[in-house]
């Protein structure tokens, strides 16, 4: 028995958790699937005075699709029901390609999109493909519901614009648009690892060929997902060619700060993270022209 | 601080339960303690190294991941009850005794909960996919090979085995 001592409450409803929240503030924390929180909690770097255990709320799991509008997450969807979710994938293959990344199936069994969302972890996919996307995120408090956008969400180091007596609800992912293709790649020391950097890239394409719009971001290259669109936005108007992309790859590895750690040096992160470019950036482009 | 606690009710290997815990109880510690049932063996405590792997409901999770009052209604498995009532080991535990699968053995019923319910899922793996299933289990002594080996005979058993 190693986390400090807490009230356990599990929510009976959804303003039951958001009254509590509301009540016990920063003391309290929603246990979803408790992949990061109780690792944290048994090594007492989190102490918890509240456990506000919400995995009774079925209303909040699940992904709602509809005819060409946004597909939304509920947050407490876990990252397996979404391995076998085949539309899903086939609409967010961001998401196909990065799932099987993400720990370990026994870790994908209960982890939550919510929680991966608002823990916030650097190197973690989720947050990287949610800027890349433009996903939006719901949140909700007694005081009511509010949205942001994922780049303004992430705001650092395990930090996001969730204040203390709010919930994420629900991320809302864009339709998926024609003749756009994706890729997420990831190099870590084995799979489920961390991350050493992992890239997400969007490309859509005209009906000549050329690129009209691409997204970028990586994951585990900065204090938080890092959104590169602006150095991508460079392939605008190209047709595919490995020195446009070789650019965008230079001018990312230019404007990434890599902290480096027990697998990597900074300059070994930089390198990957500007092959990873190369080879997403490929990729994503070439299933768009499959697209088109 | 008085504790916290509360009265939990949950089926372990097919047998009910009903305990009083408190809530900053780990499930890997209500099983060992509480139970009795010190198969699932304890890590790192922090979910890396897969040796307290359980099934909920079915799929495989880290039970020093979970807190025992969260496990209230539910059914899990554990290594226990992988061997049958006359004590004949399951197919993946023969596998892993013929091919020397283990040597000190604490990694080995985090392995087997996991194989065995990936073996289910995935009946007939390659070398590549067997290792990736075991990426979430540390195993310090054998180097994986010989783990490796029994998945594959483990699965052709199950097959020969399946109706």
């Amino acid at each position: 028995m190693k986390p400090a001592p807490f009230k356990y409450i599990a929510a009976s409803s959804l303003d039951h958790a958001l009254a509590l929240k509301a009540e016990h503030g920063d003391e309290a924390r929603f246990l979803a699937g408790g992949q990061s929180l109780i690792p944290a909690m048994n090594f007492r770097l989190a102490r918890p005075s509240v456990l506000i255990d919400i995995n009774g709320l079925r209303e909040l799991a699940g992904v709602e699709h509809s005819e060409g509008a946004e597909i939304r997450v509920g947050a407490l969807t876990r990252y397996q029901s979404l391995e076998r979710d085949s539309r899903f994938l086939r609409d967010c293959p961001l998401f196909a390609d990065a799932l099987p990344h993400i720990a370990h199936p026994q870790i994908r069994n209960r982890g939550t999109i919510g929680g991966n969302l608002s823990h916030a972890d650097p190197a973690s996919e989720l947050p990287a493909i949610a800027v890349a996307m433009q996903a939006r995120m719901r949140i909700k408090s007694a005081r009511g519901k509010r949205e942001v956008a994922a780049s303004e969400f992430f705001q650092g180091l395990l930090t996001t614009d969730i204040q203390s007596d709010e919930m994420l609800l629900e991320i809302a992912l864009p339709a998926p648009t024609a003749r756009t293709g994706t890729c997420f790649m990831e190099v870590a020391r084995r799979r489920g690892d961390f991350a050493l950097a992992g890239v997400a890239a969007i490309v859509t394409v005209d009906d000549h060929g050329r690129c009209s719009q691409a997204r970028l971001a990586l994951c585990g290259v900065g204090d938080g997902p890092v959104d590169a669109s602006d150095a991508a936005s460079s392939l605008v108007g190209q047709q595919r060619s490995g020195e446009a992309i070789e650019a965008v790859a230079a001018e990312v590895q230019d404007m990434i700060e890599p902290s480096g750690n027990v697998h990597a040096t900074p300059g070994y992160q930089r390198h990957i993270a500007g092959v990873l470019t190369e080879r997403a950036l490929g990729a994503a482009f070439e299933r768009a022209h499959d697209a088109a | 601080m008085q504790p916290d606690r509360h009265d939990i009710e949950l089926s372990v290997n097919g047998t009910r339960y009903r305990r009083p815990v408190e809530s900053r109880m780990l499930l890997s510690d209500f099983l060992r303690h509480e139970l009795l049932l010190a198969g699932t063996h304890v890590g790192c405590e922090h979910g890396v190294c897969g040796a307290c792997t359980i099934l909920l409901d079915g799929a495989p999770i880290r039970s020093c991941l979970m807190l025992a009052v969260q496990a209230d209604g539910h059914e899990l498995s554990t290594v226990e009850g992988l061997a049958g009532d006359d004590g004949e080991l399951h197919p993946v535990q023969r596998a892993m005794h013929d091919h020397h699968g283990l040597q000190c053995g604490y990694c080995t019923p985090g392995i087997l909960m996991t194989m065995t319910a990936y073996l289910k899922q995935n009946p007939q793996p390659s070398e590549h996919e067997v290792r990736e299933a075991l990426s979430g289990n540390l195993c310090r002594c054998t180097g994986y090979q010989n783990i490796v080996d029994a998945m594959l005979a483990a699965a052709q058993a199950l097959r020969a085995a399946a109706p």
